[in-house]
C-alpha cells in the first residue's frame, strides 16, 4: 500500500492561477451557476450533508438493536428513525450520489464537451433537489415520517399519523431532479461528444451513465404519480389504494416498484461506472471487454424494468406471474457477472498499484459480488417465501448500495478529487479510512444475513433475545464503519488548503478529464474543442507515455 | 442469552427442502465468489507494481488480449452462469408451486390479523389470540385476513409466509413435523408495535392436540355460530326455503358458477366473500339483483365465519361437500 506519489516525469504541480471554482466567488455565483462543475460542488456538499444525516439516523438504528427490548426510543420513535434513515439515504443520497456529483461533473469533460446540454436545467435540477431537500428537513422538524420508505398503503393512506404528504412533495421534487438529469445526460451523450468520440471510445463511466438516465426518465415518472396517488387518496379519501373504499394495495406494490426494482440500478450502475475507470488506470491496462461492459450496462438497464414482481412472491400475486418475474431476474445478473469477471480480468498482467481508489474498487467487487449472489437467494421464488422481509434481504441491499454504491462513489471521489480540487489529500489517511469502511462493513452487514436466515423479521423495534449477539456484533460493525467513513472530511478538507497541488494528471489517467488542467477552467477546454484519436483506456506498462490524446 | 445458533429450526416438510436449495445456492456462490476473490487477489500480488512478474503478451497467455479468443472467453464466462442461473430458476419455481399448492384434507384454521395482534380459530371454534396450537403431521391450512392494514405471517420455524391483507382471503398451509414451541412473527410494517405482533406456535401430537382442543374455553364451534349469523343477518329469508329468492347456497362451494355476463368461475373463499359483502360485483345468472350490499356491516371474523358455515352446507341431493 503506497502512498500517493506524483508522476516523476512532471516537474512540482502548481495550481492553475484560474478555474471554474475561483473565476467567481460570490455565494450568488455559486447558487445560480450554471457550470456543471460548480452544480456538482453544490450537490457534492448538499449530498455529504444528507449522507450524515442520514448516517445518524442509522447509528441510532444500530443502538436500540444492541438490546432486544426496544429501551432506548419507543416504537413510534424507531419507526420513523428507520423511515427518515431510507428515505434520506435512497432519494436524497444515493440516487444522486455518482450521477449528480462525479457524473455532473466528470462526463461532459469526459467526452470532451463544455458543459451538459442544458445547463439551465442542470440548475434546476439541483433547485428541485434542494426544494425536495428542505421538505425533508420539514418533515423531520414537524415530527418526523412512519410509514418506511416504501409508504405501502392502506398504511401509508390511511393508518400513518405522521407528515406523509409532504414527504410525498419531497420525494416527487426529488425524483425530477433525478429526471432532469437523466435528460440531461441522454442527450449530451447524443449531442456534444468532441470529434471522433464514438460511441465505443466513450468512457465506461459514460455508458454506465447513460443508461442509467434512461432508467431516471422512464422509471422515475411512474414512482412520482404513484406517489401522487397515495397523497389522493391520504388528503380526499379517494379510493385507489385502500379495499376498504374500493382501491387495491397490490396495484400501490407494482407500481411503486416498478420504479423502485429499475432505481436499485439507478444506485449501481454509475458505481459499476467509477469502477471501470479506475481499475484499469491503477492495473495500467487497457480494460479487458469493453463491449461486454458497456452492452451489459444496457442490458442492465432494460431487463432491470422487467423483474419488480420478485418483490411480490408472498404478497397473493399469481404464481404465474411471480415465475416469469423470477426467471427474469435471474438473468439480469448475468450482465453483472459479466462486468465482474471483465473487471478481474483487466488486473490481469497489470501494473498494479493501491491507492485509494483502487482498494475501494476492489472492495466493491468484493461486497458487490456478496450482494449480487445472494440477491439471486431472493429472486428464487421458493426460497424466497422464507427470507422475504428479514434481515436477510436488508443485509442484501446494504451489501448492494452501501457495499456497492457507497463504496465506488468514495472511489470515484477519491480518483477524481485532485481534478476538482487540484489538491491531493493525504493518500496514507485514504487508504486507512477505506479499509476500515471495508472491514467494518462487513462486521455490520455479514451478520444481518444470518439474522434473516434465523428469521428476525426486518423493521422491528424490538427482537426476541436470541438475535441479541449478532445484532450486537452489527452494532460493533458499525462503530468501526462510522469511523472509516468519519475520518474522510477532516482529511479531505485539510487536503483543500493543504494538499499539494495534484497537477493535470496525478493517476497518469487515459480520459479526456486528465488532459484538461486540474481544476478545470469554466468552458474545460481552454485551447477550444478536442479532437479524439483513441480509446480512453490505452494503457501501457511502460512508464514514459505520451498524451494520448490531441488536443487543439 | 442462548448460544448463538447459525441456522433455523426445521420444523416442517417443506423445511429440509428449502433449506437444501438454500445451501445448494450457497455453495454455488461460494465457489464463484472464492474463484473471483482468489483470481482478484492473486494478481495483485504477482503483478502488483515492481513485482518481476512476466508481463508480455505472447502465445499461450494472448487470449487475455486478443479480442477474438477475449470473445471465445467472454462467451464461456456469460454461457456457463446463464446456464446455472436457468437451472436454478427451476428448482426453485418448481419447489415453490410444490410448497403453495393446498393439499387436500387440510386442518382449516382462520386467522385475523389487527394491529397489533393475531386472532386464531379453530375449527370447533376455538379461539386464541398470538397463540397457535396445532397437532403434528396434519397438514393445516390457515385462511388469512385483516382488519386493518397489510400483514404478513411468518414461521420461521415452518419456512411459511404470507401477506395478510384486508378485504381479502390469503391462505396459507403447513404441516409441523415437530413438537416444540415456534415464534409467530408479522414481517409487513405495520405501525407502532408491528415488532411486538408476534406469538407463540405450539407443535403438538394430534393425541394431546385433541385434548387441549377439548379443553376449557372452548367457544361455539365455528359453524353452528356461523348458523347464528346467517339467522340474525336475515340470509335465511332469500337463500333458504322452498321457493327462495336466491341461489341455494348448500353445496355452493367448490362448485362452477355461472354469472350473469355468461362467464363461470369455480366458487373459492373468495368468491364467497365477495358475493356477501359486494354481490353486484359477480352476479349469479338467471337472479335479480336482490341482495343487499354488507359491505361494511359484518366484521371481518363474522365474515369467516360465515363464509365457513356455507362451505360447511352440504348439498342435500348428494350429500357432497367438496
Ligand atoms: C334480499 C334477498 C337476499 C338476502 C337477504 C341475501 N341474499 Fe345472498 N343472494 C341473493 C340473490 C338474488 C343472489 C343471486 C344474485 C347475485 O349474485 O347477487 C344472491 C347470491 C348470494 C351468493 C352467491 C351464490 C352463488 O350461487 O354463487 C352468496 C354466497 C350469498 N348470496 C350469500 C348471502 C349471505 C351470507 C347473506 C346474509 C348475510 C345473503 N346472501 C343475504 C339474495 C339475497
Ligand atoms: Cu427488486
Ligand atoms: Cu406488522
Amino acid at each position: 500500500m503506497s502512498s500517493i506519489t506524483l508522476t516523476p516525469d512532471i516537474a512540482p504541480a502548481v495550481m492553475p492561477k484560474s478555474h471554474y471554482a475561483n473565476v467567481r466567488t460570490t455565494v450568488m455565483s455559486w447558487l445560480f451557476t450554471v457550470d456543471h462543475k460548480r452544480i456538482a460542488i453544490l450537490y457534492l456538499i448538499s449530498i455529504t450533508v444528507f449522507f450524515a444525516v442520514g448516517g445518524l439516523f442509522a447509528s441510532l438504528i444500530r443502538i436500540e438493536l444492541l438490546t432486544p427490548k426496544g429501551d432506548f426510543m419507543t416504537g413510534d420513535t424507531y419507526n420513523k428513525v428507520f423511515t427518515l434513515h431510507g428515505v434520506i439515504m435512497i432519494f436524497f443520497f444515493l440516487i444522486p450520489s455518482v450521477p449528480a456529483t462525479l457524473g455532473n461533473f466528470a462526463l461532459p469533460i469526459m467526452i470532451g464537451a463544455k458543459d451538459l446540454a442544458f445547463p439551465k436545467i442542470n440548475l434546476l435540477s439541483w433547485w428541485l433537489y434542494m426544494l425536495g431537500g428542505v421538505l425533508a428537513v420539514v418533515v423531520l422538524l414537524r415530527g418526523g415520517l412512519e410509514t418506511g420508505w416504501t409508504f405501502y398503503p392502506p398504511y401509508s393512506t390511511t393508518f400513518a399519523t405522521s407528515q406523509v404528504t409532504i414527504a410525498i412533495l419531497a420525494a416527487f421534487l426529488a425524483g425530477f431532479s433525478s429526471i432532469f438529469t437523466g435528460l440531461n445526460f441522454i442527450v449530451t451523450v447524443h449531442k456534444m461528444r468532441a470529434p471522433g468520440m464514438t460511441w465505443f471510445r466513450m468512457p465506461l463511466f459514460v455508458w454506465a451513465h447513460y443508461a442509467t438516465s434512461i432508467i431516471q426518465i422512464l422509471g422515475t415518472p411512474v414512482v412520482a404519480i404513484t406517489l401522487v396517488l397515495v397523497a389522493i387518496e391520504r388528503v380526499w379519501g379517494v379510493g385507489i389504494f385502500n379495499p376498504q373504499i374500493g382501491g387495491d394495495p397490490i396495484l400501490f406494490q407494482h407500481l411503486f416498484w416498478f420504479y423502485s426494482h429499475p432505481a436499485v440500478y439507478v444506485m449501481i450502475l454509475p458505481g459499476m461506472g467509477v469502477v471501470s475507470e479506475v481499475i484499469p488506470c491503477f492495473s495500467r491496462k487497457r480494460i479487458f471487454g469493453y463491449e461486454f461492459i458497456a452492452f451489459s450496462s444496457m442490458a442492465i438497464a432494460i431487463i432491470g424494468f422487467l423483474v419488480w414482481g420478485h418483490h411480490l412472491y408472498v404478497s397473493t400475486q399469481s404464481t404465474y406471474a411471480g415465475m416469469v418475474f423470477s426467471l427474469l431476474t435471474f438473468l439480469v445478473a448475468v450482465p453483472s457477472a459479466i462486468k465482474v469477471f471483465n473487471w478481474t480480468a483487466t488486473m490481469y498482467k497489470g501494473e498494479i498499484t493501491f491507492e485509494a481508489p483502487m482498494i475501494y474498487a476492489l472492495g466493491f467487487i468484493g461486497l458487490f459480488l456478496v450482494g449480487g449472489l445472494t440477491g439471486l437467494v431472493l429472486a428464487s421464488m421458493a426460497n424466497d417465501i422464507h427470507f422475504h422481509d428479514t434481515y436477510f434481504v436488508v443485509a442484501h441491499f446494504h451489501y448492494v448500495m452501501v457495499g456497492g454504491m457507497v463504496m465506488a462513489y468514495m472511489c470515484g471521489l477519491h480518483f477524481w478529487w485532485p481534478k476538482m480540487t487540484g489538491r491531493m489529500y493525504p493518500g496514507l489517511l485514504a487508504t486507512i479510512a477505506a479499509i476500515l469502511v471495508f472491514v467494518g462493513f462487513n462486521f455490520t452487514f455479514f451478520p444481518q444475513f444470518i439474522l434473516g436466515f434465523l428469521g428476525m423479521p426486518r423493521r422491528y423495534h424490538s427482537y426476541v433475545e436470541e438475535f441479541q449477539i449478532l445484532n450486537i456484533m452489527s452494532t460493533m460493525g458499525a462503530s468501526v464503519l462510522g469511523l472509516g467513513y468519519g475520518m474522510q472530511p477532516f482529511y479531505l478538507l485539510w487536503s483543500l488548503f493543504k494538499g499539494e497541488p495534484a497537477g493535470d494528471n496525478p493517476w497518469r489517467a487515459k480520459g479526456l478529464e486528465w488532459q484538461v488542467p486540474s481544476p478545470p477552467p469554466t468552458f474545460n477546454f481552454p485551447d477550444g474543442r478536442p479532437v479524439v484519436i483513441e480509446d480512453p483506456y490505452a494503457y501501457t506498462i511502460d512508464v514514459k507515455e505520451a498524451d494520448s490524446v490531441a488536443q487543439h | 442469552m442462548s448460544e448463538i445458533a447459525f441456522t433455523p429450526e426445521q420444523a416442517s416438510t417443506i423445511a429440509g427442502r428449502m433449506d437444501f436449495l438454500f445451501y445448494g445456492w450457497l455453495g454455488l456462490s461460494i465457489f464463484f465468489f472464492v474463484a473471483v476473490v482468489v483470481a482478484i487477489i492473486y494478481f495483485s500480488f504477482k503483478y502488483r507494481k515492481g513485482s518481476k512478474a512476466d508481463r508480455r503478451i505472447t502465445g499461450e497467455t494472448e487470449f487475455m488480449t486478443l479480442s477474438i479468443t477475449g470473445t471465445t472467453l467472454e462467451l464461456t464466462w456469460t454461457i456457463v452462469p446463464l446456464i446455472m442461473a436457468i437451472l436454478v430458476f427451476f428448482w426453485s419455481a418448481w419447489l415453490y408451486v410444490d410448497f403453495t399448492q393446498m393439499p387436500s384434507g387440510a386442518m382449516e384454521v382462520l386467522v385475523t390479523g389487527k394491529q397489533w395482534m393475531w386472532k386464531i380459530q379453530h375449527p370447533n371454534g376455538k379461539r386464541e389470540i398470538n397463540e397457535l396450537h396445532v397437532p403434528t403431521g396434519v397438514p393445516i391450512k390457515l385462511t388469512m385476513t385483516s382488519e386493518d392494514t397489510i400483514h404478513s405471517f411468518f414461521i420461521p420455524a415452518f419456512r411459511v409466509k404470507k401477506d395478510v391483507l384486508p378485504n381479502r382471503f390469503s391462505q396459507l398451509w403447513f404441516n409441523a413435523t415437530k413438537e416444540g414451541e415456534y415464534h409467530l412473527f408479522c414481517t409487513e410494517y405495520c405501525g407502532t408495535d408491528h415488532s411486538r405482533m408476534i406469538g407463540k406456535v405450539t407443535v403438538m401430537s394430534p393425541e394431546r392436540y385433541q385434548a387441549w382442543l377439548a379443553g376449557a374455553d372452548t367457544g361455539v364451534a365455528m359453524a353452528s355460530s356461523g348458523e347464528k349469523l346467517f339467522t340474525k343477518l336475515g340470509c335465511v329469508t332469500c337463500h333458504t326455503g322452498t321457493t327462495p329468492r336466491g341461489p341455494k347456497l348448500a353445496g355452493v362451494f367448490g362448485k362452477e358458477v355461472k354469472l350473469a355476463d355468461g362467464s363461470t368461475l369455480v366458487a373459492d373463499e373468495e368468491y364467497i366473500r365477495e358475493s356477501i359483502m359486494n354481490s353486484s360485483a359477480k352476479m349469479v345468472q338467471g337472479y335479480p339483483p336482490l341482495m343487499p350490499l354488507f359491505k361494511n356491516q359484518i366484521k371481518e371474523q363474522d365474515l369467516m365465519t360465515l363464509v365457513n358455515y356455507i362451505k360447511s352446507l352440504k348439498d342435500e341431493k348428494n350429500g357432497t361437500k367438496s
